[in-house]
């Protein structure tokens, strides 16, 4: 019934999870196949965009004034629990009964009627500004495509396509520099969402749809997609990279380039070509030109594969190709039974795709 | 006071029922084929409690898997069943059986009548409403052949297209998903249609619309809302099924269907459903928190019309719950205004609770302890929820954490403290006995602990960007000690969710006496013995004001001279 966890080869034992759960010793023990933790925490109160900030300014305005809401009313109920308890149990004399009273009952209609305006008219004006902001034409254009557990970045004006990890330039106020994406999918409902620089909007099948941001500080910012969207939808996971505009451009001229042929590992191109690799994955400039998987033309340009799974050193591929499932149950990428042999090769081939 | 239960028009009557017990096969038949609105009621009680512990053991090995980061104690495919299969029970197989079991039960009691409007149909429904459950459980056997636990459905428990079209979900886990919702909607139809020709037309003598107890006016507004919102969901699941099956093309977005449309369908129904299943909880409140405070409740017309403006309201808010699938400007903006009027009749509700306790001598037996948690509980969630339709931010908050801590704020806040505060407060009118009341306050204080320990730190790494729905997450993602908390208050409720079922059989037996009218109510149903004989009253009662009761009680000072 459990066949799942017994496979993952771990001691998947319930006595084993409660004693887990008792001693929370367990981090190191379950980490993942390879160790790619980024310490980082993709709070929702740390913007670093333009409408991320603008956001943010709206949710501490909302917690002020329902905050406010709830201390008033709690500090009622306190009061009204401690002063009206029945102190005698043997007195049973009714209270003054009370039915009702209209100024009281009017007041405390109309005065949450004029919060809710106010909180309206402050949330539609932000709502506006994001939303119906025109794009500037100097903006950076990037296609988002969830797929199933993996994210395709394509860039239509450059004419390349990666996965897993975006890029975009760094906005400064002397050069102020918006991204703005759209959002497809190529199967089932997923969810853009990196808190640090915007909220979350859907990639949803049939339908385009978009979101902007101004990244205002360089580095690299992790969330992940937000839609169940099937069995590895927790493995789905996201980076973006916000770079200064030359490195950046540096990076752009990378992925523009086809792929690295090295003539020393001729031999793993051979093999990954005669294999059904080429029908799913593309590598510009060979035969393999299949659309199903990531785009593998600069596979090394990308600290991670799978969309944030696993690492991407030779031992990590490795480990991929041998058994997908393992790094990720679920994954789409079949485990193709080569031998070691075959997997080195083509391991040697893929880590020459700078 | 013992002399205050005085029947009403000799409406009561005290000898002693003579009950002739059968073989067990013969009283299992009575049950099976009974009309009676309370053994009905009842069944409906026992079948929602049964899945509340079912819904609960799922929930505890959800949390276990999540307690820790890159757990291996579930699988994903079986992480997926058990939490799509765990939000499809509370709400269909927990909920919705829980709200109409108690309206089943009170409302013909609390308008003087002797039966629903049409028995044989409320029987029907039951059976249909149970056969949906049934349906639904047995997808753990039938799924995908003979399986096990990795064959239930697992595409969510509000299931977005196209994950559930026949591209991406072979077998026919979504198969019984969708026909189970269809079959017991049918007979949540049914009982609403019963509610609402029963409020309507079975009244007694001298009891207008205005002198209902609100607890029977929350139950027709809720039924009315059924019966608008339960549609389009049935619609949604034929046209899924057609989908399926005849090669409909109405959400598979591979041949040109919107999976956009789906989701509208499926939060027309989503949202006021949250208030059918929420109503029915501030019901409960309605009739205790007054009976506890000994005063009338405070503005009672006003508290019909907040019910009736939340029922209205409520269904122009569905889209809240889609900020994110790029609906327009103008859309978004409607949908934050409407969400947040919705908030006015129901900050009314909470001001006039307050105002009922206030002056009042309040009495903190155990539903009163349940009734008053609720009312904080629900007004934190209701914050939270304003939170939620402020659009913008709401980009941020869907789908995460922090929206899974605010609807288990809404609904365990409200229901699970509301209807065991509801056990308490009429178990003595259903069996004839008390619920022991030291086990109650055990039961409630940790169930207070185990719900603030699970639900409030729940918020936390919603804050901190982790998604719904996942199986499993990274470590070093400032998640790791939340969600320790949060499992180990799941634990906490369940202990005390077990000293209450403990409670419930223990005091059938052992508990004390407890007479036509314990708390000294005021509502017609304890003026008939406890528990009520099969035909509710010996002879019709006449009212002639909310609290009859009362004046009964205090002849010299009733009700009636006031309303
Ligand atoms: C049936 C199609 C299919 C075949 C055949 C296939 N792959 Fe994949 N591959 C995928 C998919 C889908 C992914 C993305 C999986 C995910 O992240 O969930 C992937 C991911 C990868 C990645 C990680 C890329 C990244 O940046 O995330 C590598 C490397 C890879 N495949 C190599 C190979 C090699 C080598 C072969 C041949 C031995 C192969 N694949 C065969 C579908 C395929
Ligand atoms: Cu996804």
């Amino acid at each position: 019934m459990f066949g799942g966890w017994l496979q993952r080869k771990v001691p998947g034992s319930a006595a084993y999870a409660l004693l887990l759960l008792l001693t929370r010793a367990g981090h190191a023990a379950w980490a993942a196949p390879t160790d790619n933790i980024v310490y980082q925490t993709p709070s929702i109160f740390d913007p670093h965009s333009g409408p991320a900030q603008l956001i943010h300014h709206l949710s501490l305005f909302v917690i002020e004034i329902t905050g406010a809401i709830f201390i008033v009313v709690a500090s009622l109920w306190v009061y009204v629990v401690l002063r009206f308890r029945q102190r005698d149990p043997s007195d049973d004399s009714e209270p003054p009964q009370v039915y009702g009273s209209t100024q009281i009952e009017l007041a405390w209609t109309v005065i949450p009627i004029l919060i809710v305006v106010v909180l309206f008219l402050t949330t539609a004006r932000i709502l506006f500004a994001i939303q119906d902001q025109k794009m500037p034409p100097t903006a950076i254009n990037a296609d988002v495509v969830g797929h199933q557990f993996w994210w395709e970045f394509r860039y239509p004006k450059y004419g390349f396509t990666t996965a897993g990890e975006l890029h975009v330039p760094l906005s400064t106020e002397q050069a102020p520099m918006t991204t703005s994406l759209r959002l497809l999918s190529a199967d089932v409902d997923h969810s853009f969402w990196v808190p640090a620089l915007f909220g979350k909007i859907d990639s949803i099948p049939n339908r385009v749809n978009s979101m902007w941001f101004t990244p205002d500080k360089a580095g690299m910012f992790v969330g992940q997609c937000a839609q169940f969207c099937g069995v590895e939808h927790a493995k789905m996971l996201l980076r973006v990279y916000v770079q200064t505009p030359e490195d950046f451009a540096a990076w752009v001229k990378n992925q523009q380039q086809p792929a690295v042929q090295d003539p020393a590992v001729a031999d793993g191109r051979q093999v990954f070509e005669s294999q059904a690799c080429i029908s799913c994955h593309v590598v510009r400039g060979t035969a393999a030109q299949g659309r199903f998987g990531p785009d593998l033309t600069h596979l090394m340009s990308r600290d991670t594969i799978a969309s944030g799974a696993s690492a991407n050193t030779a031992a990590d591929l490795k480990l991929w190709i041998k058994d997908p499932d393992y790094v990720k149950p679920g994954s789409l990428m079949p485990a193709m039974q080569l031998s070691d042999d075959q997997i080195d090769k083509i391991v040697a081939y893929l880590t020459t795709l700078k | 006071m013992a002399d205050s239960t005085l029947p009403i028009g000799g409406a009561i009557d005290l000898t002693p029922q003579s009950e002739v017990y059968g073989t067990w096969l013969e009283q299992v038949h009575d049950w099976v084929v009974t009309a009676d609105h309370k053994k009905i009621g009842l069944m409906y009680m026992a079948y929602a409690l049964i899945f509340l512990l079912v819904g609960g053991v799922e929930a505890i090995l959800l949390r276990i898997q999540l307690a820790v980061p890159h757990n291996n104690f579930l699988s994903p495919e079986v992480f997926n069943r058990i939490f799509t299969m765990h939000g499809t029970t509370m709400v269909f197989l927990m909920g919705m059986p829980l709200i109409i079991g108690f309206g089943n039960y009170l409302v013909p009691l609390m308008i003087g009548a002797r039966d629903m409007a049409f028995p044989r149909l409320n029987a029907f429904s039951f059976w249909m409403t149970s056969l949906g459950g049934l349906f639904l459980y047995y997808s753990f056997i039938g799924g995908v052949g003979l399986q096990g636990a990795g064959s239930a459905p697992d595409v969510t428990w509000w299931a977005y297209a196209p994950l559930t079209e026949r591209a991406f979900s072979r077998g026919h886990s979504t198969d019984y998903w969708a026909l189970a919702l269809i079959i017991s909607g049918f007979g949540t139809i049914g009982a609403a249609v019963n509610i609402i020709a029963t409020t309507l037309c079975m009244r007694c003598k001298g009891m207008t619309l205005f002198r209902m107890p609100l607890l029977v006016w929350l139950n027709l507004v809720v039924a009315g809302m059924i019966l608008i919102t339960i549609s389009p969901l049935t619609a949604a699941q034929i046209m899924l099924v057609i989908d399926r099956y005849l090669g409909g093309h109405f959400f598979d977005s591979q041949a040109g269907g919107s999976p956009v449309v789906w989701n509208h369908f499926f939060w027309i129904f989503g949202h006021p459903e949250v208030y059918v299943l929420v109503l029915p909880a501030f019901a409960i409140a309605n009739e205790i928190i007054p009976v506890f405070s000994r005063k009338a409740i405070f503005g009672y017309p006003a508290m019909v019309a907040a019910s009736v403006g939340i029922g209205l309201i409520s269904l122009s808010v569905w889209a809240h719950h889609m900020f994110t699938v790029g609906m327009n400007s103008a859309s978004n903006a409607f949908f934050v205004l409407s969400t947040g009027m919705v908030g006015v009749p129901t900050g009314i509700k909470i001001f006039n609770w307050l105002a009922t306790m206030w002056g009042g001598k309040i009495r903190f037996a155990t539903p009163m302890l349940f009734c008053n948690a609720f009312l904080i509980q629900f007004l934190f969630a209701g914050l939270t929820g304003i939170m939620l339709s402020v659009a913008p931010w709401n980009w941020q908050l869907h789908n995460s954490y922090f929206v899974v801590a605010h609807f288990h704020y809404v609904l365990v806040g409200a229901i699970v403290f509301c209807f065991p505060g509801g056990f308490y407060y009429w178990y003595p009118k259903m069996t004839g006995r008390m619920l022991d009341e030291r086990l109650g306050k055990w039961h409630f204080w940790l169930f207070v602990v185990g719900f603030h320990m699970t639900f409030d730190f729940m918020h936390v790494p919603g804050l901190l960007g982790m998604p719904r729905s996942i199986y499993t997450y990274e470590p070093g993602r400032g998640w790791d000690g939340w969600n320790m908390i949060v499992s180990i208050g799941g634990a906490v409720q369940a202990v005390a969710t077990l000293i209450f079922v403990y409670n419930l059989v223990h005091s059938y037996f052992k508990g004390a006496e407890a007479g036509p009218d314990p708390w000294d109510a005021w509502t017609l149903e304890w003026t008939t013995t406890s528990p009520p004989p099969a035909y509710n009253f010996a002879s019709e009662p006449v009212v002639s004001s909310r609290r009859p009761l009362w004046d009964l009680k205090h002849p010299e000072d009733p009700d009636s001279r006031y309303e």
